[in-house]
């Protein structure tokens, strides 16, 4: 590992201008996705900012009804809020599903957010990958792609985002708030992360600098009838081959309102407008489940090793809305 | 830097740290605990598992700047003076020790989930167990280890 | 027969004797030796598959603080011998496999270390490489002997006629991938040179076979190695036979003279420094008449082995010894592939070998419409039909029945695909387990200390198996003693010389040799004998295996659930039932029954190494990507034995046990499967994606 120099932050704003003014520093959090990256020799930078100690460690009501959870507020005291797991079931049980009990008690909210993608090749830095070293080519694209993305896509880069949290969020229409260079702004948690298009070194629209300080969630009603469902090659402690969070709000046997999100298909979060369209208002039958599934995954390209996403994203969706409601009414 | 922190309950300090050093590297290395052990050094199979104010947290991934006037308890906090813990003869007894490199990760594990969870059902155990791996495989017996290690502090409490 | 221990502490499920110093964490593995003034040691590794060093820059690294020396093939010291090419590090500028190891830094800390080695520049004369198996290539060669020293082919009557008159035939292929043996603790060697001494704290599965193997090659005699390992964190194999790093090691520790060189391998290099288990590509054949009586078997098996030296997987020798049938066929075909060694991982040959036959014989079970486990039964051999000889004791069929009889086998309805509870498909399988009985040869040396108290020396292991507990019951009651009175020493080479824990051969050599130190004491000696008297034993040829031909056996039972929409496989409950001879200890036995058993249904849901052939390395190096199961994968999972007497193995009446739980294991869940889905499954590991709908 490549020597750093290491300082924790006292508070946001110096922080900020301090990661800001260096191109080679960054923010530490819990540290279980970027230490592992400089062990790996994927990441090196010079100057380590610890901000898991700043004291946006809450979760807290708003007026509106909506919640605020802190940056810094660890996974599994996230999961393990009543307030979370009882209005938000889909986030509790999406953050329950990532990673371990030791990894989920140093995880940050802001740094789950910011994790990035597993793929083997991007790990690996004896192999070429446009996102850790853009123009060098795309591994994957002609290698292993097992847990790689079918939707979204670019010649440069298939790889997929793989936080089960961040989906969660996604389909709950959570906005993140940050603090940067350029001052604070609100970024809806669905247009964070973005598409790997010619530019698959860049995860997420925020600036160098820009720190997350907290994730609103809104009040959405609708999320306490709501679950996460991840498909995983193990029981437990495996990233997702698809998940999928979902909420929905069923008057009778018709469907008022719906929210649906993939993880494991995409570079992100996978908000499934297409198939939330078909919902709406549709009788909450297996039929109307599979044709939604099929409207949002008809542009599903897969690779040579991950065909079977298409269908077991569609199986899974099928899955958890007949659950969702089958359920008594909440 | 001139590291301190509390291990398991006593005031630890060590000279010339690199904060980028692991939590782990300092306990083995640095401090002669090499209770908690290194076995992949990048969170994915529990080995090093330790308790970080009070939480399980893998060692390997916490940075030495970032432990600075915490408390870290190990595997070798576990017993008392002369007498193993409840979690520590429940594993010697129901046979849950086999090569022993997974096993201090899990009596730390373990430790921390009954006493988060005094009387954890067989689903409880086995999720709250599944960050840390082991090879031989004595998962079963470490199910009968933490079941009966659960029961025995339930006795201890009671009388 | 074998004049047999009287068995008073064998046999009791005596507690590990190793396992307060584990539980407390002062159990010393090989890093954690107290040495002074370490120095650490990180490799620079091959990222090419094949080619020629042309040029190395350690300029940049060198002139890091901490950084001691970096070694290369151009300055390294030179070899006594290259003639085993995995162990000839350094030596010269060829490269052979990807992570191949071609340099060390050796530096006063572990992270100066790592930093320097990323900092060796490396320039190669790429050659283009092969690391494609296939049945299909045309290079595919029969190796002389098949490990140890099986012949390739058998060939007994005539498969073909056989299979052209019989009314149900089969022929079908199968495969298993590549696979890790990952012990938990890394292979890792702590080296310290000092006056023509090596000393080395190595985790390994043998001491003296680290000593034997390492002195010809770094041309020092043998006496002046000193190798330890009192506590080893797993091996399964892979800690079997001594491999490059620890060469890599006493090479640096000669160039650091009189400071110890520590050198852990990382999980990643695991994957290209440890040895693996080829995959296998196997097609068997099978016929019968409609009765369920096999008339041919045949199993024809493709594999790789590295250039660099060979190793042949002995996947097809199981099938020679399990089923009756007159006409027989077995064949190994290697493809020679610029990969990394192969090497052992546990039951080399039959935990390959028994996938798939095992799932053949429920396929054929299948179309002669008889229950699989009866069918199996219908196919019991009087005698080893490879050697005609008959078994020392065989209790193949006991096991089936009783293991159907425990885990409720008859409630079953055959039908695939007939069970479904609350959205998960529900199945239960079977397979047969067989696993050789070999010993090799071992010396012990008894000493009394007081009245009536011993001291055992003998250079054995534990590699978590129990050996410091189960021969101590050996012994005891090899001496007619209590085990209180019994002081074992094992895992140095100062000890007297053993086998490698490997084979499960090592409770019936070493228990062998120490039972024969201790008849080699009474009668020396008389009864008591005195203080200090002192006698060795060394195991003994077994003149019965000219009459007889040994192995163990189990039956394994799976249930299975698949999930109906995703495709997702649980294995809730498992059941294995072993005969294996007289147990020394069933608390260990135990765990290493089940423990095989896990291991077993790992390999059958979770393990593949996915080798990229475009650069020849394994892609999903670490525990995130290459699955093992964790607690959450594993249900309930038991094993029993049946009580088996026999006089002829060795003087406990002893099998070993270290490797048959795994054997037969993945094919029982494959069949489950198959039972509960009705889609069969012949490649392995069975993943959501092969049982979606």
């Amino acid at each position: 590992m490549k020597p750093f120099d290491y300082q924790r932050a006292t508070d946001t704003d110096t922080a900020v201008a301090t990661v800001s003014r260096n191109p080679n520093a960054r923010y530490l959090g819990g540290g279980t996705n970027l230490v592992d990256h400089m062990k790996l020799g994927v990441s090196s930078p010079e100057l380590l900012v610890d901000v898991s100690r700043l004291s946006s460690d809450t979760v807290e009501t708003l007026p509106d009804g909506g919640v605020r959870v802190g940056a810094a507020v660890r996974n599994s005291d996230l999961a393990a809020e009543p307030i979370i797991r009882q209005r938000y079931p889909v986030l509790a049980h999406a953050l329950l599903a990532g990673a371990s009990g030791q990894l989920r008690n140093l995880a940050t909210t802001g740094g789950n957010l910011l994790q990035r993608t597993r793929c083997v090749y991007f790990q690996d830095v004896t192999t070429p990958c446009n996102k850790r070293e853009p123009g060098t080519g795309c591994s994957a694209l002609d290698g292993y792609t097992r847990y790689h993305a079918v939707l979204g896509s670019s010649e440069h880069c298939v790889a997929t985002h793989p936080s089960d949290m961040a989906v969660a969020l996604t389909a709950l229409d959570a906005v993140v708030h940050t603090q940067g260079p350029s001052g604070p702004r609100s970024i809806p948690v669905a247009d964070l992360h973005r598409l790997p298009g010619d530019e698959p070194d860049r995860d997420t629209v925020l600036e160098h600098g820009e720190l997350i300080t907290a994730v609103d969630l809104p009040a959405l009603p609708m999320a306490a009838r709501s679950n996460y469902r991840k498909v995983r090659d193990r029981a437990s402690y495996a990233f997702a081959l698809v998940s999928v969070a979902a909420a929905v709000d069923i008057a009778g046997d018709t469907i008022r309102d719906v929210r649906i999100a993939f993880g494991g298909l995409a570079h992100k979060p996978w908000r499934a407008t297409l198939a939330e369209n078909a919902l709406r208002g549709a009788p909450a039958t297996e039929a109307t489940f599979r044709t939604a599934a099929d409207a949002e995954l008809a542009e599903a390209r897969p690779l040579s090793d991950n065909e079977f996403k298409i269908p077991m994203a569609r199986n899974t969706l099928t899955s958890v809305l007949r659950d969702l409601t089958q359920q008594e009414g909440s | 830097m001139r590291l301190k922190f509390t291990v398991n309950g006593r005031q630890a300090e060590a000279d010339d740290v690199w904060e980028g050093e692991s939590l782990l590297y300092v306990l083995r290395e640095r401090l002669g605990l090499p209770g908690s052990k290194n076995a992949c050094e990048q969170g994915e199979c529990g080995s090093c598992t330790v308790r970080l104010d009070g939480v399980a947290a893998c060692a390997c991934l916490v940075a030495a700047g970032q432990v600075q006037d915490r408390e870290v308890d190990t595997v070798e906090g576990l017993a008392g003076e002369d007498e193993l813990d409840a979690v520590q003869r429940a594993f010697v007894d129901a046979g849950a020790v086999q090569c022993g490199f997974c096993t201090p990760g899990l009596l730390v594990a373990a430790d921390d989930l009954l006493e988060r969870c005094p009387s954890p059902s067989d689903s409880e155990i086995r999720e709250s167990l599944a960050g840390n791996l082991c090879r031989c495989t004595g998962y079963e017996k470490i199910m009968d280890a933490v079941r009966l290690a659960a029961d025995r502090r339930a006795e201890e409490a009671r009388s | 027969m074998t004049s047999q221990v009287t068995p008073y502490a064998i046999g009791t499920a005596l507690q590990r004797l190793d396992g307060r110093s584990k539980v407390t964490g002062t159990a010393p593995y090989a890093f954690e030796r107290v040495v002074d003034n370490a120095t650490y040691l990180h490799p620079v590794q091959a990222t090419i598959a094949l080619g020629q060093i042309t040029a190395i820059d350690t300029a940049e690294a060198e002139a890091l603080d901490g950084v001691i020396t970096i070694l290369t093939h151009v300055n390294a010291p030179r070899l006594a011998s290259t003639e085993d090419r995995e162990l000839a590090v350094l030596q010269t500028d060829r490269v052979s496999f990807r992570g191949q190891l071609i340099g060390a830094v050796i530096a006063d800390t572990p992270e100066t270390a790592r930093q320097a080695a990323g900092l060796v520049r490396i320039s190669y004369a790429q050659w283009p490489h092969e690391a494609e198996l296939s049945s299909e290539r045309s290079d595919l060669y029969t190796p002389e002997a098949v490990n140890p020293s099986f012949p390739a082919d058998t060939d007994e009557g005539d498969v073909d006629t056989a299979m052209s008159a019989a009314p149900v035939t089969l022929d079908t292929t199968y495969t298993t991938p590549l696979e890790y043996n990952n012990p938990m603790e890394p292979h890792t060697t702590v080296a310290l040179w000092n006056d023509h001494e090596l000393t080395l704290y190595d985790s390994t599965q043998g001491a003296h076979t680290v000593r034997t193997t390492v002195a010809p090659v770094i041309g020092l005699d043998p006496e002046r190695i000193h190798v330890s390992a009192p506590h080893v964190g797993g091996g399964f194999g892979s800690k079997g036979i001594p491999h490059a790093h620890i060469v890599l090691a006493a090479l640096a520790a000669r160039t650091v003279e009189g400071r110890p060189v520590k050198f852990a391998l990382t999980r990643q290099q695991m994957f290209s420094l440890a040895g693996h288990r080829t995959p296998t590509i196997q097609r068997v054949r099978l016929a019968a008449d409609t009765d369920g009586r096999l008339s041919a078997l045949a199993h024809d098996v493709v594999e790789w082995t590295s250039k660099v030296k060979e190793f042949a997987e002995q996947t097809a020798v199981p099938s020679r010894n399990v089923y009756a049938a007159p006409n027989r066929r077995t064949s190994h075909r290697l493809a020679a592939l610029d990969v990394p060694v192969p090497s052992w991982m546990r039951a080399p040959g039959e935990c390959p070998g028994m996938f798939g036959p095992e799932v053949a014989v429920d396929e054929m079970a299948l179309k002669c419409g008889i229950d699989p486990v009866e069918f199996r039964a219908r196919n019991e051999p009087d005698v080893d039909p490879e050697t005609g000889k008959p078994f020392s004791s065989r209790h193949l069929v006991e096991c089936l029945r009783e293991g159907a009889d425990r885990f409720g086998w008859h409630h079953r309805d055959p039908t695939p695909a007939s069970r479904t509870e609350r959205g998960w498909l529900v199945g239960t399988g079977v397979a047969s387990s067989i696993y050789p009985t070999l010993r090799a040869v071992s010396t012990a040396t008894i000493r009394v200390e007081a009245a009536d108290h011993y001291r055992v020396d003998i250079g054995a292991t534990d590699i978590g198996t129990g050996t410091w507990t189960a021969l101590t019951q050996i012994a005891a009651d090899a001496l007619e003693v209590p085990v209180g009175h019994v002081d074992l020493r094992i895992g140095e080479t100062a000890q007297p010389e053993a086998s490698v824990a490997g084979g499960s051969t090592g409770n019936a050599t070493w228990g062998t040799a120490i039972v024969e130190a201790a008849r080699a004491l009474q009668d020396t000696h008389g009864r008591p004998p005195e203080i200090g008297a002192e006698a060795s034993g060394t195991t003994p040829n077994n003149p019965e295996t000219e009459r007889f031909a040994m192995f163990a056996h189990g039956a394994q039972f799976a249930e299975v659930r698949v999930h109906a929409d995703t495709g997702e496989i649980r294995v809730p409950r498992m059941l294995g039932v072993f005969a294996a001879g007289r147990i020394i200890n069933p608390r260990t036995a135990h765990s290493q029954f089940i423990g095989g058993m896990t291991m077993g249904l790992s390999m059958a849901l979770h393990e593949v190494g996915v080798l990229d052939t475009r650069f020849g390395h394994v892609v999903n190096h670490d525990f995130a990507e290459y699955h093992i199961p964790t607690n959450a994968d594993v249900g309930d999972i038991d094993a029993t034995w049946i009580d088996e007497d026999d006089p002829y193995v060795n003087p406990m009446g002893a099998k070993g046990i270290g490797e048959i739980g795994i054997v037969g294991a993945a094919a029982a869940i494959a069949n489950a499967a198959h039972h509960a889905t009705g889609i069969r499954l012949r490649e392995l590991p069975i993943t959501p994606d092969a049982l979606l709908r």
